[in-house]
C-alpha cells in the first residue's frame, strides 16, 4: 500500500510524543533515586527534566493543531491525533508529579525517617512498571498491554491506601513527627496520579486503536445495572 | 428527527447492459435525514441516486431491478408513472443547469407548469416561496425577469434547488451539488441543506469527506458498486467497522 505523506507526519509525532514519555520516565525515576539515595542532584535532574518535559508539551500540542487543520483527518488518523492531545496531557501532568515527589522527597530527608520505608518502594516500583507498559502499549499499538495497566491501577491504589493507614497508626503514638508523616502521605498521593494519568493514556491508546471508549466503564456498568433494576 | 424510513431501497441492482454498476443494495433513510453516499468514482453512487427518481433507465441500455420505496409505494411497481415520480423526488445536479432560455422566475415554475398549473397568482407564490427557501429570494426579487444563466453559478444551483422544493418534493437527491462551486456558495448551499431537511429528505452524492461529515445523519460507503458499509455519520468517520472504509476515507486506497 503507498504510504501517504500524512503518515510520516504521524510518525513524526508519535516519534515526539515518545521522546517527551522517555522524559517523564527518566523524571520519576530520578524522583525515586532522590528519596532512596538523599543525593540532591537527583532533584536538581528532576527540575531540569520537566523544563524540557513543558516545551514538549507546546511542541506536540502544537503539531497536533497544525495536523488538524491542515489534513482534517479521519477514522484511525483522527483517533490518533485526539489520544495524543490527551496523552500529551497526562505526560506533562505525570512530570509536575515527579517535581511534587522531588519536593516533597526533598523535605522528607531533611529530618530522620519516620519509619523504614516498605511499601513506597514496592509502590514506585508499580507505577514504574505501569508506565513502562503504558508507553509500550503505545509504541507497539498494543492493546492487551494497554489492558493490562487498567488491572494494574487498582494495585497502586491498594498500595496508597495501606500507606496512608500505616502512616496514620504511627501518627497517633508519634505526633511530633506529623510533618514527616504527612510528607509519606503526600508522596504517596503523587505516585498514584503517576498511575492514574497512566491509567488515562492506557484508556487512550485503547481508544485510538479500536475505537471503543473504556472510560469510567465500571461506573457506566453499574449505572445501566442500576438503571435496569 | 422523526425516525421513520421515507425511502426504502431494497436490493437494487442497475445495469448498463451487461455491465452491473450496482449490486444488490439495501439501505432506508428516515424522514428528514440527510444520508451522503460516498466511494470513488465509478462505484456506483451516482448511478444509485439516479435509480431513486427512475432517472437511470433513461439512459439507453440501462436498467434496475429490486424495490425503491418511498413513502411506502414502490417506485419500480408497474403501474407507477415515473414522471410522476421525478415529481415527488427531485434532482439537484453536479452543474448547475438552469434553462438556459428562460427568466429565473420561469426556471423556478417550469415544473409547475409542466403539471399544468395555470393561474399566476399560484405561480407568484410558489416561486417567491422556493426562492426564500433556496435562499435566493432577497438576491433575485427584483430581477426575476432577467435569464437564469445571467446569475452567478452558486446562485444558479440554489436557483436549480428552487426548481426542485418548487414542485414540492418528498425526497431531494444532490449529485454533488456544490463540486463546482467556490467556499462561500458551497457554505451557502450547505447551510441551506440544513433548512431544508425540515421539510425534505436529501441524499447527498459527495466527493468531499468532510462536506459528508459536516451535514449528514448518516453516511453510506459505496465501492465497486457494492454499499460496503451504511451507518451513523459520526461512526463512520470516527470508528468505521470495515477495513475498506478505514481505507478509503484516511485516503489509503490502492
Amino acid at each position: 500500500m503507498m504510504e501517504r505523506h500524512f503518515d510520516a507526519s504521524l510518525r513524526e509525532l508519535k516519534e515526539q510524543l515518545v521522546t517527551m514519555a522517555g522524559l517523564v520516565e527518566k523524571a520519576i525515576e530520578e524522583a525515586t533515586q532522590g528519596l532512596k539515595t538523599t543525593k540532591s542532584e537527583r532533584f536538581q535532574n528532576v527540575y531540569e527534566l520537566e523544563r524540557k518535559i513543558n516545551q514538549c508539551h507546546i511542541s506536540v500540542d502544537s503539531a497536533c493543531l497544525k495536523l488538524l487543520a491542515l489534513q482534517q483527518p479521519l477514522a484511525t488518523d483522527l483517533r490518533l491525533i485526539f489520544a495524543i492531545i490527551k496523552i500529551n496531557t497526562d505526560l506533562e501532568r505525570m512530570g509536575d508529579q515527579a517535581v511534587n515527589i522531588a519536593r516533597n522527597a526533598q523535605e522528607y530527608i531533611k529530618s530522620p525517617p519516620l519509619k523504614p520505608l516498605i511499601d513506597l518502594p514496592i509502590m514506585f516500583q508499580e507505577v514504574r512498571e505501569m508506565v513502562g507498559i503504558t508507553l509500550d502499549a503505545f509504541v507497539k499499538n498494543n492493546e492487551s498491554l494497554a489492558r493490562e495497566v487498567l488491572k494494574r491501577d487498582d494495585r497502586v491504589d491498594a498500595l496508597k491506601n495501606k500507606i496512608f493507614k500505616d502512616v496514620l497508626e504511627l501518627l497517633k503514638t508519634s505526633s511530633e513527627q506529623v510533618e514527616q508523616g504527612l510528607t509519606l502521605i503526600l508522596i504517596a498521593r503523587n505516585l498514584e496520579r503517576i498511575g492514574d494519568h497512566a491509567t488515562n493514556i492506557a484508556e487512550d491508546v485503547i481508544f485510538a486503536l479500536t475505537g471503543e471508549d473504556v472510560r469510567h466503564s465500571t461506573q457506566v456498568a453499574t449505572m445501566k445495572t442500576a438503571l435496569n433494576e | 428527527m422523526n425516525t421513520k424510513a421515507i425511502l426504502e431501497v431494497k436490493d437494487l441492482h442497475a445495469w448498463f447492459g451487461n455491465t452491473e454498476a450496482v449490486k444488490g443494495v439495501s439501505l432506508s433513510a428516515a424522514y428528514n435525514a440527510v444520508t451522503a453516499i460516498i466511494g470513488p468514482s465509478g462505484c456506483g453512487k451516482s448511478t444509485f441516486i439516479r435509480c431513486l427518481n427512475r432517472l437511470h433507465e433513461e439512459l439507453p441500455g440501462a436498467y434496475a431491478t429490486g424495490h425503491v420505496l418511498i413513502e411506502n409505494i414502490d417506485i419500480y411497481d408497474k403501474k407507477v408513472d415515473p414522471v410522476s415520480i421525478r415529481r415527488k423526488v427531485g434532482m439537484v445536479f453536479q452543474k448547475p443547469n438552469p434553462f438556459p432560455s428562460l427568466s429565473i422566475f420561469d426556471n423556478v415554475v417550469a415544473g409547475l407548469k409542466l403539471a399544468g398549473v395555470k393561474r399566476q397568482s399560484t405561480l407568484k407564490e410558489i416561486a417567491e416561496q422556493s426562492l426564500l427557501s433556496a435562499a435566493l429570494w432577497s438576491e433575485v426579487k427584483d430581477k426575476l425577469h432577467a435569464p437564469g444563466t445571467s446569475l452567478s453559478g452558486g446562485q444558479q444551483q440554489r436557483l436549480c434547488i428552487a426548481r426542485a422544493l418548487a414542485v414540492e418534493p418528498t425526497v431531494l437527491l444532490m449529485d454533488e451539488p456544490t463540486s463546482a462551486l467556490d467556499p462561500i456558495s458551497t457554505a451557502k448551499i450547505e447551510e441551506l441543506m440544513t433548512e431544508l431537511r425540515k421539510k425534505v429528505t436529501i441524499v447527498i452524492v459527495t466527493h468531499n469527506m468532510q462536506q459528508a461529515a459536516r451535514i449528514s445523519d448518516q453516511t453510506a460507503f459505496f465501492l465497486s458498486g457494492e454499499l460496503i458499509e451504511f451507518g451513523e455519520t459520526s461512526q463512520v468517520f470516527t470508528a468505521p467497522q470495515k477495513e475498506q472504509t478505514e481505507r478509503y476515507i484516511t485516503g489509503r486506497f490502492g
